[in-house]
């Protein structure tokens, strides 16, 4: 925590994409505030309407407004990748420290599960999951952490496969310490930050996988206002109503972005072996 | 690779199709509704026989126990027979094969404009590290990889395909033209990361010991870097390359489904999406099978590339 206030305080990229991060969470809590119209509220006298001063990203063909939807659409995209990366962060940490601390046969089935999701391309694992799971935010959220969790859970087995050979940890197994304690104690404050850092750059990326699976349609469901699924309903006016692709669309790049150059710097605040930038 | 290890490979790939197949079975008997009655019925409300529906209920074996029903699968499998799937109404086989050409295709198409931007992007970059070129090159990678790739596909059908109306906006079948614009979708996203990659691969070799006694010997830049610094490096990018086009093959759904390009990831999700578990199952082990055989093949190829690792008799 120090060292974030700390690189808030030196660090200037950091403080000001850290910013860029906190606005879109605001964007997301004041979407009601702000929204000039009720995002789900149909008006089909003013179906694709081009954007204009009163409708900014236009209508779509039930009238509602996609300036609204868009706002709104952070909610639903947001709270969506916050608890995917939660998850996914959570499961794979939690089997990697198992696996390294436990060694034997857990580190033997964990590991040769994480084998196996890893010689496969998890996408299309994903996409059968929640598809055959049914449509729905909750699946999609549960088909990626299936997929996603094995990185996680190598990258901590790995650390801690390392830190347990340290010293210290030695000494507080010699001394009896109970392996909750040294888990908790020893283990897990050094290998948190850099699984917190690989979580903060994957967010970018989860979430193009989330908006990709409500794009197929199995991901949120209509009539909710999120990104991906607003894109899958905008493909079918292509011709007729472009703006109703290109707004969600520069939603989710404008948030990947932030999000992304968020991570870039906070890994160069947190990871104290990056003094030296290439 | 030793013939052991290469062994070793093809067993471990069995072993993962045995738990994947064994894992969509499992979801598949999860899924909510009755398949039957959907194989029947498909997406429509037609009004079914209970007896209709048990008799086909147990000629596919499905009234017997779950581990049964898998075991009876896999043997089928083993015989070249993965079922027969009602959506496209032939064996599930025979539209995996159909299925192939348009992604392999497209696979091939899109790594070959990738290669052909981020090789030259990535080596200039290195070399001229912090110029203005490089600072673009950046800024270009950067964007390309937060761009989802459904949306770059949408963006590119709407520019290309209405706007300027230089390329057709209905695909359904292969041909150069309507092969264009998905491969540039998938070019972009991989060239920013490729790029990225063979700017590093690159960086890092430029700072090795050998670079900077090749240079206290004189010898010229451009020697060191296409003799000596490219050879190096070639060896992780092909790696990379190896998971690129692995990752394509059933990366590439999303992108096939924009532009209705007629390939496997395309079939996978139309399966899905009409509940064909028989195609499903089929699909998603003939993915892994594909992707295991490629990053083997991969692994394989260093032998030739690497003298260090060939085997001293």
């Amino acid at each position: 925590m120090e060292t974030l206030v700390n690189g808030f305080k030196t660090n200037r990229a950091f403080a000001v994409t850290s910013l860029l991060v906190l606005l879109l969470l605001a964007i997301a809590l004041a979407a009601p505030i702000i929204s000039p119209f009720d995002p789900t509220h149909a008006e089909m006298k003013d179906a694709f309407l081009e954007p204009s001063m009163t409708h900014l990203f236009g209508t779509d063909k039930l009238g509602r407004d996609c300036f609204s939807r868009v706002l709104y659409g952070a909610r639903a995209s947001l709270t969506g990748v916050l608890v995917l990366v939660a998850s996914v962060f959570l499961v794979g940490t939690t089997m990697g420290v198992l696996s390294g601390y436990f060694g034997g046969k857990v580190d033997i089935i964990i590991m040769r599960f994480s084998d196996m999701m890893i010689s496969f391309p998890g996408m299309i694992l994903a996409i059968a999951i929640a598809g055959i799971m049914g449509g729905s935010l909750v699946n999609a959220v549960i088909a990626l952490t299936i997929v996603s969790w094995t990185k996680y859970a190598r990258l901590a087995r790995s650390m801690v496969l390392k830190v347990k050979r340290r010293d210290y940890v030695e000494a507080a197994i010699v001394n009896g310490g109970t392996s909750p304690h040294i888990l908790w104690v020893h283990i897990l404050p050094n290998i948190l930050p850099m699984m917190v850092i690989t979580a903060a750059a994957d967010i970018g990326a989860l979430m193009m996988e989330l908006a990709g699976l409500s794009f197929l349609g199995f991901g949120s469901q209509p009539p909710a206002p999120e990104w991906g699924l607003m894109l899958n309903e905008g493909r079918q006016q292509l011709q007729t109503a472009p703006w109703l692709m290109i707004f969600p669309g520069l939603a989710i790049f404008v948030t990947v972005v932030i999000f992304n150059l968020w991570g870039d710097n906070l890994r160069d605040v947190l990871d104290p072996r990056n003094d030296v930038k290439d | 690779m030793t013939k052991k290890q290469i062994l070793a490979r093809i067993g471990q790939i069995v072993l993962v199709l045995l738990g994947i197949s064994f894992i969509t079975f499992a979801l598949v008997m999860l899924a909510p509704g009755d398949v039957v009655r959907q194989m029947i019925a498909g997406n429509e409300d037609i009004m079914v026989s209970q007896a209709e529906i048990d008799a086909l209920r147990a000629e596919l074996g499905l009234d017997k126990p779950f581990f049964f029903q898998y075991l009876d699968w896999l043997g089928r499998a083993l015989q070249g027979n993965l079922g027969f799937s009602y959506m496209v109404k032939k064996p599930v086989v025979e539209a995996l094969w159909e299925g192939l050409p348009g992604t392999v295709l497209l696979s091939l198409a899109s790594l070959f404009m990738m290669m052909v931007v981020s090789i030259p992007a990535g080596i200039y970059s290195a070399v001229k590290r912090g110029s203005v070129v490089d600072n673009i090159v950046r800024v270009f990678t950067f964007m390309g990889v937060s761009m989802p790739g459904f949306w770059v596909g949408l963006m590119l059908l709407w520019i290309f395909g209405l706007k300027l109306d230089l390329l057709p906006i209905v695909g359904g079948e292969i041909s150069l033209e309507t092969l264009i614009m998905p491969s540039l979708t998938l070019a972009i996203a991989m060239a920013s990361k490729y790029t990225r990659q063979v700017r590093t691969a690159i960086l890092e070799e430029l700072h090795q010991d050998y670079v900077v006694g090749a240079r206290a010997r004189g010898m010229t830049e451009s020697h060191i870097l296409w003799k000596e610094v490219l050879p190096n490096a070639m060896l992780p990018l092909i790696t990379l390359l190896g998971l690129s086009l692995g990752n394509l093959l059933g990366g590439a759904a999303v992108i096939e489904m924009v532009f209705q390009w007629p390939g496997l990831g395309r079939l996978a999700i139309e399966a899905i999406t009409y509940r064909d578990f028989q195609l499903v199952q089929g699909v998603v082990v003939w993915i892994a099978l594909m992707y295991m055989v490629i990053n083997l093949v991969v692994d394989m190829s260093y032998n030739h590339l690497d003298p260090r690792l060939r085997k001293v008799r």
